[in-house]
């Protein structure tokens, strides 16, 4: 397999390690360090994609992140990659790889003629203007323009591989592993700062890697080598290479990617693919450097149009030259670099074309010393050639490069090398709000004032010679270390440059409009026409003319063609390109894998579920599980042959007959200790708290501030100082927050201290007439008698010989204990509870029957009865709203508001129905006119409904505009399926109305 | 107004697009307007086109202090549904819902409102109540609304992960067929080509750095351009409002709290609905383009700053690889923020104030890019006649005196 395009010596390849991969179903030859890119071009690949709008063929025009064109489908199966860059991806033995685009080939795309026929069409925004008729066809239209939609596919399966995360802190994070960046790395690692060095590549090194210059003597490589060998043995510094920072957030923060095993194939065979490193520096060094710029001119898409420095990278890197006959087209001296680069690689320059009237810098003369012909005063305006280069037309400018002045000619080439100047690389300072300035020195963006602790060095600033790179980014590295600027001299040799021409768009023959494509974004195939189209038909702002273009959306971000669009849109609008300003870059510098974003926080560890210490056995009885909050509570616990609703019949029965046990661990525990206490829950709860004694318990109701039910639980005086609360199992998190936030921001000046003891408490419900029975045998230090242990009494003492709070509380209307347990004894004292219960056939229930038990009682669930629209008046408590608190309580003034204190509100009731068979189903709205029309006016809606068997008919709760006045009247219930169901409005408590069951 | 169609393009095509007219022209403000409407967003720009198409008001400004459109209008995540709870914001999202189905052909510019349905997914018990009820409530204000099980989820989405035993299973969704998504850029530029054609004033790079009052009434606004004179000043400045209601001495009940969105590499085809799931903070589309359209919750302070913090974005993916495991290989391509400003109740603000000739237009939150065609229309009915749109009534301001709130929020499952 021969490499036409490979050099004999030469580059960072290891020829000795032949790499073997397919593109495009064809087998080729690589070598070690290559890239896919550099892999292509030495086999004479470079028609690899179809462009995005009108499919023309598309090549390999840069050699790193700039890359617009080639976007490739990477792998295959369960780890194929969609639209990494040929440029960005390292070789690796087997690989395969595919275009993105291309209908039956890239080589040959049916959709290259509806591109060339329909182009005309086409222009930007043109389906904002058409297919609009007939109205209802438009997805239709949509079916087909979506059939175009995208580049690569993703796999149905799931992926194999696995990221994770590392947070970091520094005190000098740098950017870029330049000149700039190692040189600042240096001086900040010398002065013993804690230093992270971060560079995109597999190698350090940036522009050094593919340098012909001598620095201090020593070669650009060796110089690199020993810089390396130095960073690496201090221990202070970390250096990451194939790490991309890809975002700046505030306060320093930074977020950079590490492509672990990319590059050693498809996917990770041990390990992590790749690492989301999570950066917090005190000081930051953006060593980014800069992009080189295309040229717009006529079809300067086709493949074998290059960027000169990639030319010279592909030469100098990889042995690799991607042509046999180069056309240079400059508008600087950096243009020639590449001319030499080229002839020294054996190959012919045709000319170097120059659009300056005198080309007099160093570079030149050495290209003319060199026998390379330089035309001056002339551009490229046009690429020749279907699908790839095949020749050009030049033609002389005028001075200011905006006309043609005389006769175009036609020249044969397979490479243009194209240097139309730099654009520093200014993304990650834009992400942190700065905005960039335009330099008319440099011709670019350099970074905008600094809105955090931030330098800069290198070409990021338009230092572009390696000596001005060394020496910046030592000064700034011994800055950002807070020590003195060292006198290092660096002698790199660099040639003194004459001033570039700032060019553009090279103007053609025929105007903009009717010129041969002209593009500035590739990827998203925006022309210098399209601009100015955007501009003619008043989209004349920047960001409209990307929004209206998609010059700039790609998935290059625009690196290549932003600032050359808005060039030629300030050109168009007659005014400054500082004026007229940048779009605002925004993180991802290069796109970041979704998976590597999610980390380990995916599957179960998403949202880590939370298990009782009893769960064990739950899953052993063959317990159903609902999910509540974060918590896995027993839904229900059924037996053998057992419908759900028979399950449920069973364990309510043996509630209300005998004993039944329930895991309630879930509820909300939080301890609250301090002198203020008990002022504390008088203004955070609505009902009085002042009163209540050491070992009694008390419910309580909180609110939002505008009046509405927001959570409710048991709260027990442990002693005079000392409290623990109960919530809801979904609310607990927010109730601590809630607390902490008045406690923190509103009340400094009470003392109390709250702690989540949610997971260090178990506790048990026993229910039922028999409880008292069961937990006597466990007990023998508590006198349990209904004298001596009253309803709503608390008492410390021991369970099965287990330190336990006891309390006599009921959520079901029977007389019950609970039992609360450290948690590690938990398991334990529950078997204990089983065993002494089994002579009154004690039956563990699940949250539904609790739901039925509770709803028999008409005692709410905050969040399915109420919907932080109810107020304790409108669900029948305004018991437990306090008229005499001293101080207020959270929500109290709402409750004065004139609608919220409306008689004829939504209130909760009971509802019973009218088919005492039925069960309405939760959710149900209420209507008062079965046969009203839609929309019909809805009153309320159902908001609890079960099956009681205790009752042997269905109950339900739910809210009724002036429910309380309406007792006894009729409501309906609209079902989905077309029937209505009829219910009776009545008190919601439907079982033991008296109470006299729980004070048993 | 040059009439937009296929053969317009066909015919342009000729003159290599040389001659297309301006959408709309950038005058110098005039000295005075019968309304000056402060804020050229989606929501502003509708308001002024109603109120020169619907009320023949057209001595109109719309003053913007950046581009038009590129708010929260252009930062947006562009879903549109009427699935609404509560029978108020029902009606408004649903009135929107009407005037979305025919707008492109009223603008005379494609708006690209693709009815291709949208799924709030449930993941436990207290979900599916809440769907169930939502629905009902949906269905009998003659919205379209399905409940869905996990099975005709998975038939809509293939690519979901529809397994019981992880964290947040699919339990079932809510489906209105009639929501979709639209490309929230061509609305803004619709109703400011739309409304130039009728003689609205688009100016942009244009400030309002106070509101000039006489005898507690509006007698125009102070900007970087000079004074302009108007009776009637609207504002519908969206995260902006507490700053320009201060220019009037009003403290509005508004938090301004940053929101982020992001968007992943352009793929091919593989999610054709608008799946939502408020449990994990995941909403998901795929645009036209072929990038995954990605909705994060807010971020949890406030601020002013188009831009948020990173491990919102970080938890918003995470979800998204939950529900749908296959986009895992999918990269980020970009993300940034708006700046969303939250009312008490999650519901807005369409409103006069206590000053008579100022009107606000608010408190949208996270979701009010789907109600721009019905915010423009019935702000520009209650400016137009001083006197609130029977559909905005419910959303006045004083309903935070009264109470009478419309707690969209309290019903946990609609996302706003």
């Amino acid at each position: 397999m021969s490499q036409p395009n490979r050099l004999s010596v030469g580059g960072r390849i290891d020829r000795s390690k032949p790499i073997e991969f397919s593109f495009n179903k064809r087998s080729y030859e690589g070598y070690a360090g290559d890239t896919l890119a550099s892999a292509l071009l030495a086999n004479g690949v470079n028609l690899v994609g179809r462009s995005f709008k009108y499919s023309r063929p598309r090549g390999i025009m840069g050699h790193g992140a700039e890359e617009a064109n080639a976007l490739m489908q990477l792998g295959q199966g369960a780890v194929t990659v969609p639209n990494p860059k040929a440029t960005q991806v390292e070789l690796y033995s087997g690989m395969v790889a595919t275009s993105t685009n291309g209908w039956p080939s890239v080589e040959f795309d049916l959709m290259a003629w509806l591109g060339k026929l329909g182009g005309p069409f086409m222009p930007p925004g043109f389906y904002y203007k058409t297919f609009m008729f007939p109205q209802a066809w438009w997805l239709r239209y949509e079916k087909f323009i979506r059939k175009a939609a995208g580049f690569g596919h993703i796999s149905q399966q799931p992926d194999p591989d696995i990221y994770d995360k590392l947070n970091h802190y520094c005190d000098v994070m740098v950017i870029g592993a330049g000149p700039a960046g190692i040189s600042a790395a240096l001086e900040a690692g010398r002065n013993g700062k804690r230093v992270i060095l971060a560079d995109e590549q597999c190698e350090l090194g940036g522009s050094l890697l593919a340098s012909q210059q001598n620095i201090n003597g020593a070669s650009a490589s060796d110089w690199l080598g020993t810089a390396v060998t130095e960073l690496a043995s201090m221990a202070n510094v970390v250096l990451l290479s194939r790490t991309t920072v890809f975002g700046y957030y505030d306060h320093n923060f930074l977020a950079a990617l590490e492509q672990r095993t990319d590059h050693l194939g498809p996917t990770a065979v041990k390990g992590t693919r790749q690492r989301l490193h999570r950066i917090r520096a005190k000081a930051v060094v953006l060593a980014t450097g800069a992009i080189e710029r295309p040229l717009v001119f006529g079809n300067n898409d086709l493949p074998g149009v290059m960027l000169a420095q990639s030319v010279s990278a592909y030469i100098n890197r990889y042995a690799v030259v991607p042509g046999e006959r180069a056309l240079i087209m400059t508008s600087n001296d950096s243009g020639y670099q590449a001319a030499l680069d080229i002839q020294s690689a054996g190959r012919t320059v045709v000319a170097v074309v120059d659009c300056r009237y005198h080309a007099e810098g160093r570079l030149a003369q050495m290209a003319r010393a060199a026998g390379i012909e330089v035309i001056t005063g002339h551009g490229v305006i046009e690429a020749c050639g279907s699908h790839s280069v095949t020749g050009a037309v030049i033609a002389p400018l005028d001075q200011a490069g905006d006309q043609i002045t005389g006769a175009q000619r036609s020249v044969s080439c397979d490479l243009i090398a194209m240097a139309g100047g730099w654009s520093p690389v200014v993304h990650l300072s834009c992400h942190t709000g700065s905005r960039p300035v335009w330099d008319e020195q440099l011709i670019g963006f350099v970074p905008g004032p600094n809105v955090q602790q931030q330098y800069c060095a290198g070409a990021v600033v338009g230092h572009y010679t390696l000596a001005h790179a060394l020496s910046g980014g030592a000064a700034v590295g011994a800055e950002a270390a807070g020590a003195k600027v060292p006198e290092i001299h660096f002698d790199c040799g660099d040639e003194t440059e004459a001033q570039a021409q700032a060019l553009f768009l090279i103007p053609h023959s025929k105007s903009v409009s009717r010129a041969p494509k002209q593009f500035v974004d590739f990827q998203n195939d925006v022309t210098a026409a399209g601009i100015e189209l955007a501009i003619r038909e008043g989209y004349e702002s920047i960001e409209h003319i990307k929004r209206y273009t998609a010059m700039g959306f790609g998935t290059d971000q625009g690196k290549t063609a932003n600032v050359n669009g808005v060039a030629i849109a300030a050109k168009a609008l007659h005014q400054s390109i500082q004026a007229t300003g940048t779009t605002i870059f925004r993180p991802a510098y290069t796109p970041v894998t979704f998976g590597a974003l999610a980390g380990r926080d995916v599957g179960s560890l998403f949202d880590p579920a939370r298990y009782t210490a009893t769960h064990q056995w739950h899953v052993a009885q063959g317990a159903k599980f609902e999910n509540v909050g974060q918590w896995k509570r027993p839904w229900y616990f059924p037996k053998a042959g057992e419908t759900m609703q028979q399950t449920l019949n069973r364990e309510c029965l043996a509630v209300r007959n005998s004993v039944g046990i329930m895991d309630a661990s879930t509820l909300g525990k939080i301890d609250i200790q301090g002198t203020d206490a008990r002022e504390f829950l008088n203004r955070i709860y609505t009902n009085d708290w002042s009163n209540l004694k050491p070992g009694k318990c008390r419910y309580g109701l909180m609110l939002k501030e505008d009046g509405m039910v927001f959570d409710d639980g048991v709260t027990t005086c442990l002693s005079e100082n000392h409290f623990l609360m109960t919530t809801t199992t979904g609310g607990a998190a927010e109730v601590l927050a809630w607390l902490e936030l008045w406690q923190q921001t509103e009340w400094p000046e009470l003392e109390v201290y709250f702690t989540s003891v949610t997971d260090h408490w178990v506790t048990y419900s026993l229910v039922g007439p028999n409880s008292r029975k069961v937990l006597e045998q466990l007990c023998n230090d508590v006198d349990l008698s209904a004298e001596a242990f009253k309803f709503m009494d608390y008492k410390a003492g021991t369970v099965a010989g287990i330190p336990a709070r006891i309390c006599r509380i009921s959520f079901t209307g029977e007389l019950s204990f609970e039992v609360n347990v450290p948690a590690n004894q938990g398991h334990f004292v529950w078997q204990q509870i089983i065993a002494a219960g089994e002579a009154y056939d004690i039956t563990p229930y699940g949250t539904e029957s609790m739901h039925i038990l509770r709803a028999e009682k008409g005692y709410i669930i905050v969040g399915q009865d109420t919907d932080g629209s109810l107020t304790p008046q409108d669900c029948g408590m305004d018991w437990i709203v306090s008229k005499t608190k001293a101080f207020s309580f959270i929500g109290q003034r709402s409750l004065h508001r004139s609608d919220t204190a409306r008689s004829d509100r939504k209130q909760l009731v009971g509802l019973k129905p009218k088919d005492p068979a039925a069960i309405i189903p939760e959710g149900s709205q209420i209507v008062m006119d079965p046969n009203q029309q839609i929309p019909m006016d809805m009153v309320g809606h159902v908001t609890s409904s079960y099956w009681s068997v205790c009752l042997d008919h269905g109950i339900a709760m739910g809210t009724v505009k002036a429910g309380f006045s309406r007792m006894g009247e009729t409501v309906y219930c609209p079902l989905v399926d077309g029937r209505t169901l009829a219910a009776e409005i009545c008190s919601p408590v439907f079982y033991d109305p008296n109470g006299e069951r729980h004070h048993d | 107004m040059e009439r937009y169609s296929g053969f317009s393009l066909f015919k342009h095509a000729f003159s290599h697009h040389e001659n297309w007219q301006k959408a709309w022209h950038s005058p110098a403000p005039k000295p005075s307007y019968d309304v000056v409407i402060v804020g050229g967003g989606g929501h502003g720009l509708a308001t002024a086109y109603y109120l020169a198409k619907q009320h023949g008001i057209t001595r109109v400004a719309v003053l913007e202090k950046g581009y038009l459109g590129g708010g929260n209008t252009g930062r947006n995540t562009t879903i549109v549904r009427s699935n609404y709870l509560w029978d108020e914001a029902a009606r408004l999202y649903d009135h929107s819902l009407s005037l979305w189905q025919g707008l492109s052909q009223e603008l005379n510019y494609n708006v690209m409102f693709s009815q291709r349905g949208v799924l709030n997914v449930g993941h436990n018990l207290q979900d599916m109540r809440d769907i169930e009820r939502r629905v009902n409530a949906n269905r009998l204000n003659g919205i379209d609304a399905e409940v869905l099980d996990t099975k005709a989820v998975k038939e809509l989405v293939p690519i979901i992960n529809d397994s019981p035993n992880i964290r947040y299973p699919v339990h079932g969704a809510s489906w209105q067929a009639s929501g979709g998504v639209a490309r929230h850029d061509a609305v803004a530029w619709g109703y400011a080509r739309a409304a130039n054609s009728l003689g609205v004033d688009l100016i942009q790079q244009c400030e309002v750095t106070g509101i000039r009052r006489q005898a507690g009434a509006v007698v125009g606004v102070e900007t970087n351009l000079g004074f302009i004179a108007a009776a009637k000043v609207a504002c519908v400045v969206a995260g902006s409002s507490g700053v320009m209601a201060a220019h009037a001495d009003i403290r509005l009940p508004l938090e301004s709290y940053p929101l982020q969105a992001l968007v992943s590499e352009p793929i091919k085809p593989v999610l054709d609905t608008v799946v939502m799931s408020n449990a994990v903070h995941a909403y998901v589309s795929q645009s036209d383009k072929g990038d995954l359209v990605i909705g994060a919750g807010i971020d949890t302070y406030n601020g002013y700053g188009q831009r948020g913090s990173f491990q919102i974005i970080e938890h918003t993916v995470s979800a998204i690889c939950e529900l749908f495991p296959v986009f895992s290989r999918v990269r980020m391509n970009r993300s940034w923020g708006g700046v969303v400003d939250i009312s008490p109740d999650a519901c807005p603000i369409i409103s006069k104030t206590m000053i008579k000739g100022l009107y606000f237009n608010c408190g949208w939150g996270t979701g009010g890019f789907k109600a721009t065609p019905g915010s423009g229309h019935v702000f520009a009915h209650t400016i137009a006649k001083d006197q609130a749109h029977p559909i905005a009534a419910p959303f006045n301001l004083d309903r935070f005196n009264t109470g009478h709130l419309i707690d969209e929020h309290g019903a946990a499952a609609v996302a706003h």
